[in-house]
């Protein structure tokens, strides 16, 4: 469909007004209100991004509201594996996602609801999208002690945190979205949030850890749906529009075409893993060997999420050095991936001879590195 | 002579790299006349310092983290250069100008500053420096439709580069769906837009037809008393295709197949193929099917083939053997732990179903699921895809009847089963039936297995599977 860059514009006006109000249309809408109707965090990114690129926010602001099912989103400068533990989350089917705004790491369930603010670059104003949220907190619930810090947080009770900030800057527009943990599974959160992973060293952004508390704790009565509601109506308030939340369904393509690209750049594995900082990994693998321990010294480069440098220091002969080298020549240049080094290592030792010793050597090691990823 | 070609050409973007390139090849091999060709190069544009602007907040200093571009790169105006950081906000700094990055000024989680030069541009003195608006001023051009810049109070954005493309198309930038950011026209846009054209253009008529210019491919095509038909008649004007080549290196678990595969080729392989007619199989899976479900477990045809594959190996040990790497040595092995070719986005893996020789089908069934969820997770260890004896790769499931599997050492033997379709074949009575027909491929050592042994081997498994009640007499 060819469509002039005008015309795109009031597609995505018309289409998705569900019941159009004819009041609604004429007046001089300054904002608009939006919330997706999927939980899939890749899904939600890729709205954001979507918007970002596609609407003209000189002509109206935008407050997109979602929701993710359980997901890790680290910030665009992060390291994952400094941030999370990624072998539970792997085991628990916890998504990773990496956001493009910067800022720190979050756990994301249905019990913590997600809001967007999208403005002009000149418009960007954090502390005033905060404060609208702690206004709308408190006509909700008058009792309920919210506040604004410095640092962009929003704390319950003087000292628990229940919103973190981050933001992203183009050339005309910017977006600055934050949390807000209603009911989310504290549990997990904090499993999830602790990495195992040791001898890291990175100059990607580090997280604040923070204690948390959701404002269910607080108010049994509250659900992510009210205060997403409570926030909507202060939002249009203060914009002076109607309250109306118009639903999206981020898969549609013809009403936010290219959407499906970007939905698919934020699962690859180039933008989740091999957009990591380069950082080195200096550890020590202490193996149990039938009656023994070993103490293995292993030092690697990763950059771009790839083994750049291995060294693996093991003692003389334990393993034949033609394939000791073989290993590593093989590392060099693969993902920091436990998949991708399984694969490698046992497509590898078809070529070793079939000795059964030799095997269980080779297993233990290779089942040891891959512990670190 | 050298100025006079970077003058002439500067303004296209595309060919102007292409120079470039040539500078630099040039400037390697004579290093006494490479500070000719520099001060030539520099002295046809103007190294413009592009300063970080204002972040707003009234942030002062930034953390670069990383770059999109590197020193020699060409930029056009609203291309990405770089990412910074600055306290929880993530930026993206794009171009102002059009031109070659000639420095950066700092480096990745070096402070930048707000106002300071981020990096030099060296962009075309003729051009002079782009203004701060959004629209790029182009040089006069004769048609009015090319320098039209708004199109009902839309500004259009596209570089000079891509406003040329244009104008050799004779295509209206207002008729183009911009996809880039700010639904600026990229190139692509204008290729994608040609490519829509192409079909706009198909004559009405036959008549037309014969008329036009035909290549040679489409003469054969060429029935004119078909009026419905219509032969795509080649474009007169110059189709710009930019599409580039792509070079990765082979790394990880490519490269380990790379040497996999090497390996196994040095093994001589014989292949032995034929027809299984599962009809009764299918019958007896659809009867345990939900028995199976009963207990927690999807059956699926694998099951059988593996076990029967094992009282098979039984039969014929040599199947399930090893040779050493000097051919001196056979090792017979006694357990049949049997692979399962699985296609992941990594590429092939093989886990294997150990021990077959003493499990029921229901275990095999089983510890199949349990293979199958952990190889979709990705979540394989390595005891489960290491110590394989003998492999089946059931290509069917994707497509295909035969195969040439390769045989994945120290094993000596594979079988790749194509699917399962209806075919006609003849009963007993010589009367028509409906079959339930699959195809195997087998491929062999020819060093130790000789063919004999490979079509007993496959006779046997086809007669357990043609007859899925014979298979209650071997089992152990």
């Amino acid at each position: 469909m060819v469509l002039q860059p005008s015309l795109k514009n009031c597609l995505w006006l018309s289409c998705i007004l569900r019941t159009p109000k004819a009041g609604f249309r004429s007046t001089a809408s300054g904002a608009r209100i939006v919330q997706s109707v999927s939980n899939d965090v890749y899904q939600n990114l890729a709205v954001e991004d979507w918007i970002h690129d596609h609407i003209d926010l000189e002509k109206q602001q935008v407050l997109f509201l979602w929701r993710n099912s359980p997901a890790v989103v680290i910030g665009r400068h992060q390291n994952p594996w400094q941030e999370c533990n990624l072998r539970l989350l792997r085991q628990k089917n916890i998504k990773l996602a990496r956001r493009r705004s910067g800022g720190g790491t979050v756990y994301h369930d249905l019990g913590n609801v997600n809001l967007t603010f999208f403005t002009t670059r000149k418009k960007y104003e954090r502390m005033e999208n905060l404060k609208l949220v702690v206004k709308a907190l408190k006509a909700l619930r008058p009792q309920l002690d919210v506040h604004v810090t410095d640092r962009y947080d929003i704390l319950l009770d003087r000292h628990y945190k229940i919103s973190g900030t981050a933001a992203k800057l183009g050339r005309t527009s910017a977006y600055h979205h934050c949390t807000l943990l209603c009911n989310a599974d504290k549990l997990v959160l904090s499993s999830v949030l602790k990495s195992p992973y040791k001898g890291l060293k990175s100059n990607a952004t580090p997280s604040v850890p923070a204690s948390v508390k959701n404002l269910f704790e607080d108010d049994p009565s509250l659900t992510s749906e009210m205060l997403l509601d409570a926030i909507a109506k202060e939002y249009a308030t203060q914009h002076k529009i109607d309250h109306h939340i118009t639903l999206i369904n981020p898969a549609d393509e013809t009403l936010l075409p290219g959407i499906n690209n970007k939905t698919n750049e934020l699962q690859t594995w180039e933008w989740v893993y091999g957009k990591t900082p380069k950082f080195s990994v200096s550890t020590c693998l202490n193996m149990v060997y039938k009656d023994s321990v070993l103490d293995v010294k292993v030092n690697m480069d990763v950059k771009h999420g790839r083994i750049e440098v291995c060294n693996i220091d093991l003692p003389e002969q334990w393993l034949p050095p033609a394939l000791y080298s073989e290993l590593v020549k093989s590392l060099t240049g693969s993902k920091f991936c436990p998949r991708e080094t399984t694969t490698l290592a046992t497509t590898l030792l078809r070529m070793c001879p079939q000795d059964d010793e030799l095997h269980s050597r080779w297993n233990l090691l290779c089942e040891n590195m891959i512990m670190l990823m | 002579v050298c100025i006079h070609r970077v003058r002439s050409c500067s303004s296209i973007r595309f060919i102007k790299s292409k120079y470039v390139c040539v500078f630099d090849k040039s400037a390697l091999k004579f290093s006494h006349q490479q500070r000719l060709f520099r001060t030539s190069a520099v002295s046809c544009g103007q190294i413009v310092q592009f300063k970080l602007s204002d972040i707003g907040e009234g942030i002062t200093e930034v953390t670069v983290k990383e770059w999109y571009i590197k020193e020699g790169d060409s930029v056009s105006q609203f291309d990405s250069i770089c990412e910074v950081q600055s306290d929880k906000a993530s930026v993206t700094i794009t171009s102002r100008y059009d031109g070659i990055i000639r420095k950066l000024h700092y480096s990745i989680d070096d402070i930048a500053f707000v106002g300071k030069p981020l990096v030099d541009i060296e962009i075309d003195a003729s051009k002079g420096v782009a203004s701060e608006e959004d629209v790029v001023e182009t040089p006069p051009m004769s048609h009015d439709e090319h320098t039209h810049q708004e199109i009902k109070g839309h500004k259009t954005l596209a570089t000079p580069a891509v406003r040329r493309l244009a104008m050799e198309n004779n295509i209206k930038l207002s008729e183009v769906v911009g996809t880039g950011k700010d639904n600026r026209i990229l190139k692509e846009d204008i290729l994608n837009y040609l490519a829509k054209q192409t079909g706009a253009i198909l004559p009405p008529s036959p008549k037309a037809e014969i008329i036009q210019p035909l290549p040679k491919s489409e003469t054969v095509a060429a029935a004119p008393k078909d009026k419905a038909r219509k032969i795509p008649v080649p474009v007169s004007r110059p189709i710009v295709f930019s599409g580039k080549d792509k070079t990765e290196p082979v790394t990880g678990f490519q490269k380990a197949m790379v040497k996999t595969m090497s390996a196994a080729l040095k093994i001589p392989h014989f292949g032995y193929c034929d027809e299984i007619d599962l009809t009764q199989l299918v019958q007896l899976r659809e009867e345990l099917k939900p028995l199976a479900e009963i207990r927690g477990v999807k059956l699926s045809f694998m099951p059988f083939f593996i076990k029967a594959a094992s009282l098979g190996l039984l039969q014929y040990p040599i199947l399930n053997a090893s040779l050493d790497e000097n051919c001196q040595n056979v090792t017979y092995k006694a357990s049949h732990n049997i692979g399962i070719a699985m296609d992941t986005e990594q590429g092939l893996i093989v886990p294997n179903v150990k021990n077959v020789q003493v499990c029921s089908v229901f275990d095999i069934a089983s510890e199949l699921n349990r293979l199958q969820s952990l190889g979709s997770a990705g979540q394989l260890g390595t005891s489960d895809l290491t110590g394989g004896t003998f492999t089946l790769s059931n290509i069917g499931t994707i497509g295909g009847t035969y195969a040439k599997p390769v045989i994945l050492p120290p094993e000596v033997a594979i079988g790749a089963l194509g699917k399962i379709q209806v075919l006609p074949r003849f009963n007993g009575k010589g009367e028509v039936f409906q079959a339930q027909i699959m195809n195997v491929s087998w491929s062999a050592d020819h060093r130790i297995i000789d063919g004999a042994t490979m079509a007993r081997f496959s006779n046997l498994w086809k007669s357990y599977l043609e007859n899925p009640a014979s298979m209650l007499l071997d089992l152990k």
